[in-house]
């Protein structure tokens, strides 16, 4: 086992590593967790039928008043605290993947090709990039979400949030991978075994995914493990502006916004035990991408 | 040097003139101008008459000319919301969010580039550990928790600053400055930390790997060989190297400052633009919207402008 | 003067501590030039930097002595051996471009080197500065130094690299392949600028190279290193010419000479290879040869020339203003040359000349603006005229120059070898594929279990073998060599220029040998053309190019490249 962790400086790296084992471990429980909140939670905080008013506002079990049955205890509505963020997570952790699958393989996509024909194409995916980078992601998101408030007709809004804050903060995240992309295949087209590839006449699609794409996955990783950490951050900031999702379907970020409300008046734990659930998650996923980052990048050790 | 700067100016140009576009987009598709305008009581045939009146039925690219005109003159419209023009509920918003934008970043850059150059240079220090961890948390935690926790902490708990507004502020002009009296800078403190923070771990960690990288070149090594002394191995030879590269990604985060004061904005209740923003996207009062981000663009061009002059400044490499 | 014993150094690494270097000794006296030659991984970067007290971290120095004159070098602390840097010991970098600080000129560079080490004022360093300048050879120098380093060209760069490390009259200077980067004619003039300030200044050199000639040039005496160890040591004729240790004399053997031309060059590892193919090379070569029994009209493709005439290429130069176009930068200008069914065509020239584009040109990668190429009697089109599918893809290859970046890292060598084969349609059968891969290895002297490995896996020469591998199985007529042994050691290079003289030879391919390397040329090629800038100065059999040159750029190329005298006695091929 030694020998085999050894040969593989990612894996011997991550062996010696404590704060990053740490951080894969919570990072692991939190998406279990939340993939399969419907089998762990005891409630269904979407459900009124599942929970009651009686049980409103009970603290956590460890101070004065609380009960076990509910650990972390519950919310002015009663719901269970723990259920709560259970699905919260379920819901940011969803939003946030989405949203990074989709940026990449948007952005992927677009700097391949760009880094690979370069000249005019080049020319105008980086000129679609620099507009967007004076729009920073935020208010791209922001505007997004105004624009969907816009055109798409009230019925249908509710149902469509999750889709319209994924698509949002998807379109706000792509230009990072478009710009890494385009570089790191810039660097490799100057590589003989691409141009040995270009001289055989194999098409340009095979050369850019079967050859380069393979080649430049280690930055790419990186930037997908920081870019799900921002995903996460987006949909809580949006969610807590009011301008993500209702409180019917909480997320993360719309518990927070929620526990404002109890700042002041002594139920700490409905503002500040998703707070700590949201940056233990973030803190963990960037604790993974600075890890790789290093792996990848041997000199910044 | 001449063709360097002016190739950027064509790319701001190119960059404003699309921003234009979005915004111009944004106020003739997304939703009815004309509906927006007028009543419910408006007949068919007024509304048609408007709508010619206005140029609605011109040809797209004359619409988008004469909307790029009256914007150049500063013309921006009226608000579907307040009915005030545009112009006037920009201005009076612009000095409350450079203010706190320009006092974050001056927080970010005055502890940040200290930080990061320390912490490249003794990559194993425990002090060096202590930063990184802090700062990894420090990306972490979102803009709006860290505003909470202030505001708990110093507002709340120990009742030192005040926690919304801007306090007293003083009028030069028609810029309203919150910098020239104590009241005003007690209000800035929590709000301009709250949005330096995210800043100053980016700049840090930014200022870190460059200076890393460059501490690596054969010139430094070169330079050490020749015993050059190591006060002026570090801040003549790699620290202006390093500044570099961190100039550039330093204007790009301009943008990111302004953006992300929407957020700081709406937790201090801070009358600024990103306020403004927001009401306006809960209204979908589409001319404040376009017009936000127009101004938001024009500042990230106008400040990375000036970031290709410092360059041209700083390397010898681009005055040809 | 500088004084090295029982010298160790070692790096920590996850499997341990490896040794970099053992039990060195050296020697160097003042005014002369030590020369510590040796392959990749012998060590020799590590001497010098181990004596000048900037090991790579995490490396140690484990055992041993350093003194310099007196003083103990190991016993100083950190304050006390920075101060000595340049003061006492100075470097010299390989690449010049990579050297000096870019954003500083010369001028302040080289009094802050000055003032470091010296109680002068700056108008006396600035004088001092000027002097050194002049005295190094850079004219006008009290303009010249105001300049920034991007303002002067190699060559120069170079000497205001050695100006630098010379300012503080340092005792002993390291320095570490100082010509690798630097084209013949300036690298002569560097080497002499040396030779002549150890002999004025008296001032020691360790001259770090791989280059053999190098060290028959300038070099007082000379130290073999080999995996770390020392494994010769003596006076520069004797070490060259009368080697004692055999594996000295290997590396001998390796070196292609300059004045004549061998056969084959005897390589003790090549044996063993090709012991290990023996039993398997079979398949892949009659595969090889099929070609010329199949029935009327293939048979002519067996061999093929390759004939160009009035080849232009321009590229666009860099834009300097938004009003004007740019001006073209020429690139090649009415190349014209015919490479001969079977034969070698050598094309020599120094960087910048142009000969990587002549190759580009002819595979299709660059569009000629001009002129013709016709491979065999079939015009051959330019650029993006050439279509995907166009015969001359599989019937001419290519070998290039970089082995670590020429195979894809990320896919095994099972699968970059039997892409041709599928690709061109070949092998229809999969284990038919499978069986000529693993031959064709064996063919070019390799395990045939490298199949399922990658390339990471393998060592610069194995992966050149490879490369080759990968033509072949294109089935090629026309091979172009683009400095296919540059990257490599001179062992691994005869073994390479071995295996493509016997597969030419064997199976009649014609091929374009591209080098900047005249002895090299010497050896492989039948005829050869000298490029510069773009135009060719000469052409003809190699044979009398190099006996009797006629232009004067060649002539002056071959003067220049350093060479071991000829009464040193040393007689690489005794066949």
């Amino acid at each position: 086992m030694k020998e085999f962790i050894k040969r593989s400086e990612g894996l011997w790296l991550f062996t010696r590593s404590p704060a990053v084992m740490v951080a894969a471990v919570i990072a692991m429980m939190i998406f279990i967790g939340a993939a399969f909140a419907p089998w762990i939670a005891s409630v269904n905080p979407y459900d009124l039928s599942s929970f009651s008013l009686m049980d409103g506002l009970l603290p956590p079990v460890w101070q004065e008043g609380g009960i076990s049955q509910f650990m972390l205890g519950t919310d002015d509505q009663g719901r269970d605290m723990i259920s709560s963020i259970l699905y919260g997570a379920r819901l940011s952790l969803l939003i946030g993947l989405s949203a990074m699958v989709i940026a990449t393989v948007l952005g992927v996509g677009l700097g391949l090709a760009a880094g690979f024909y370069g000249g005019r194409f080049d020319a105008i995916v980086m000129r679609i990039a620099d507009v967007q980078l004076a729009l920073p992601a935020i208010l791209t998101a922001l505007l997004i979400d105004g624009i969907a408030r816009g055109i798409l007709p009230p019925e249908v809004q509710q149902d469509l949030r999750v889709v319209v804050l994924t698509l949002a903060i998807a379109l706000s995240l792509w230009v990072n991978f478009a710009r890494t992309a385009r570089a790191s295949t810039f660097v490799e087209m100057n590589k003989e075994y691409v141009q040995a590839a270009i001289i055989m006449g194999q098409r340009p699609i095979r050369i850019m995914f079967i050859h380069i794409l393979p080649n430049i996955l280690g930055p790419l990783l990186v930037i997908m493990t920081v870019d799900l950490a921002s995903a996460i951050l987006l949909e809580a900031t949006l969610s807590f502006l009011g301008i993500g999702l209702a409180a019917d379907s909480p997320s993360l970020g719309t518990l927070i916004r929620i526990g404002m409300q109890f700042m002041l008046s002594g139920e700490w734990w409905i503002l500040w035990i998703p707070t700590l659930f949201l940056v233990a998650l973030v803190v963990s996923i960037n604790t993974l991408g600075d890890f790789m980052r290093d792996v990848f990048n041997p000199g910044l050790r | 040097m001449f063709y360097f700067i002016s190739k950027r100016l064509i790319q701001s140009v190119f960059v404003m003139l699309a921003v234009a576009f979005l915004a111009f987009s944004l106020f003739r598709f997304v939703g009815d101008p004309i509906t927006q305008m007028t009543g419910v009581e408006t007949s068919i045939a007024d509304q048609e008459r408007l709508r010619e009146e206005l140029g609605l039925n011109d040809p797209f690219i004359s619409q988008f000319g004469r909307f790029t005109a009256d914007m150049l003159q500063g013309g921006f419209g009226f608000s579907y919301r307040t009915r005030q023009p545009v112009a006037d509920m920009i201005t009076s918003r612009i000095p409350a969010t450079l203010e706190l934008g320009i006092v974050a970043l001056l927080i970010s850059l005055v502890i940040g580039i200290p930080a990061g150059v320390y912490t490249a240079l003794r990559p194993r220090g425990v002090i060096t550990q202590t930063i990184l961890m802090t700062t990894l948390i420090g990306i972490s935690i979102p803009t709006f928790v860290i505003g909470i926790m202030l505001i708990f902490l110093f507002g709340v708990q120990l009742g030192w600053l005040p926690t919304f507004g801007r306090g007293e502020t003083v009028n030069i002009g028609f810029w309203e400055s919150s910098l020239f009296s104590i009241d005003g800078w007690r209000a800035l403190i929590l709000p301009a930390i709250t949005l330096g923070v995210y800043q100053l771990t980016l700049t840090m960690r930014l200022v870190r790997a460059q200076m890393m990288d460059v501490m690596r070149t054969d010139y430094i090594r070169f330079a050490t060989a020749r015993g050059v002394p190591m006060k002026q191995l570090y801040f003549r030879h790699a620290l202006a190297n390093t500044m570099v590269p961190v100039i550039t990604i330093i204007g790009l985060q301009f943008g990111g400052v302004i953006a992300f004061s929407i957020v700081t904005e709406s937790v201090f209740q801070w009358p600024g633009m990103g306020l403004l923003f927001l009401e306006s996207i809960r209204f979908v009062d589409i001319p404040v919207m376009g017009v936000y981000l127009v101004v938001i663009a024009f500042f990230f061009v106008v400040v990375n402008l000036l970031v290709d002059l410092l360059y041209v400044a700083i390397d010898p490499r681009l005055r040809v | 003067m500088l004084r090295v014993e029982n010298l160790t150094v070692r790096f920590p690494t996850r499997f341990g501590d490896t040794t970099a270097i053992e039990n060195i000794n050296l020697q160097v006296q003042a005014g002369e030039i030590h020369g510590l030659v040796g392959e990749s991984g012998a060590g020799k970067s590590t001497v010098g930097a181990a004596v000048i007290g900037l090991l790579q971290t995490p490396g140690y120095i484990a055992d041993g002595k350093i003194m310099l004159g007196d003083t103990d070098l190991r016993a100083l602390d950190v304050n006390q051996a920075h101060a000595l840097r340049g003061k006492r010991i100075s470097m010299i970098f390989q690449d010049p471009q990579t050297s000096l600080n870019p954003l500083m000129t010369v001028e302040d560079q080289l009094i802050e080197t000055i003032l470091a080490h010296e109680d002068i004022t700056a108008e006396e360093a600035r004088v001092r500065a000027i002097h050194l300048l002049e005295e190094i050879g850079i004219k006008n120098a009290a303009e010249r130094v105001k300049s920034w380093p991007h303002q002067f060209s190699g060559g120069m760069r170079q000497r205001v690299v050695i100006a630098l490390a010379l300012c503080t009259n340092p005792e002993l200077i390291i320095a570490d392949e100082p010509t690798t980067a630097l084209d013949v004619a300036v690298q002569s003039q560097v080497l002499e600028l040396i030779r002549s300030l150890a002999d004025k200044r008296k001032i020691g050199f360790i001259l770090i190279t791989h280059d053999i000639g190098v060290i028959a040039q300038i070099a007082d005496c000379v130290t073999v290193m080999r995996k770390g160890r020392v494994v010769e040591f003596g006076e520069t004729p004797q070490v060259l010419g009368r080697p004692k240790n055999a594996y000295t004399r290997a590396l001998m053997d390796a070196v292609p000479p300059m004045d004549h031309k061998i056969d084959r060059f005897r390589v003790p590892m090549e044996k063993e290879a090709e012991a290990k193919g023996a039993a398997t090379g079979d398949l892949a070569e009659q595969w090889l040869l099929e070609e010329k029994t199949l029935p009327e009209g293939k048979n002519k493709e067996f061999s093929i020339g390759l004939s160009i005439s009035e080849l232009d290429v321009r590229f666009a130069g860099t834009r300097k203003s938004i009003w004007r176009k740019p001006d073209d930068f020429i690139a090649l200008d009415k190349v014209s040359f015919n490479v001969k069914p079977g034969s070698i065509m050598g094309l020599v020239g120094e960087s910048g000349s142009g000969k990587s584009t002549v190759a580009k040109t002819i595979t299709g990668l660059i569009s000629p603006n001009g002129g013709t190429m016709k491979l065999g009697d079939e015009l051959l089109p330019g650029g993006r005229a050439r279509s995907r599918k166009h015969p001359s893809r599989r019937l001419i290859q290519m070998v290039f120059q970089d082995p670590y970046s020429s195979l894809n890292s990320r896919h095994k060598i099972g699968s970059i070898l039997m892409e041709p084969l599928w690709f061109y349609g070949l092998e229809k059968d999969p284990v038919k594929r499978q069986e000529l891969v693993a031959s064709m290895l064996a063919l070019v002297g390799m395990a045939p279990d490298a199949i399922n490995k990658y390339p990471h896996q393998f060592s610069g020469g194995q992966r050149q073998r490879i490369a080759v591998a990968r033509a072949l199985l294109a089935r090629p007529r026309f091979l172009i060599c683009d400095e296919p042994t540059s990257a490599l050691d001179v062992s691994i290079q005869a073994e390479i220029l071995n295996l493509l003289k016997d597969l030419q030879s064997k199976f009649g391919l014609t091929i374009l040998f591209i080098s900047h390397n005249l002895s090299v040329v010497r050896q492989m090629a039948n005829e050869m053309v000298v490029l510069r800038n773009g135009v060719i100065e000469e052409a003809g059999k190699t044979e009398d190019l190099f006996e009797s040159p006629q232009a004067e750029y060649t002539k002056k190329l071959l003067s220049l490249t350093p060479v071991m005298p000829k009464e040193w006695g040393f007689n690489p091929a005794r066949f």
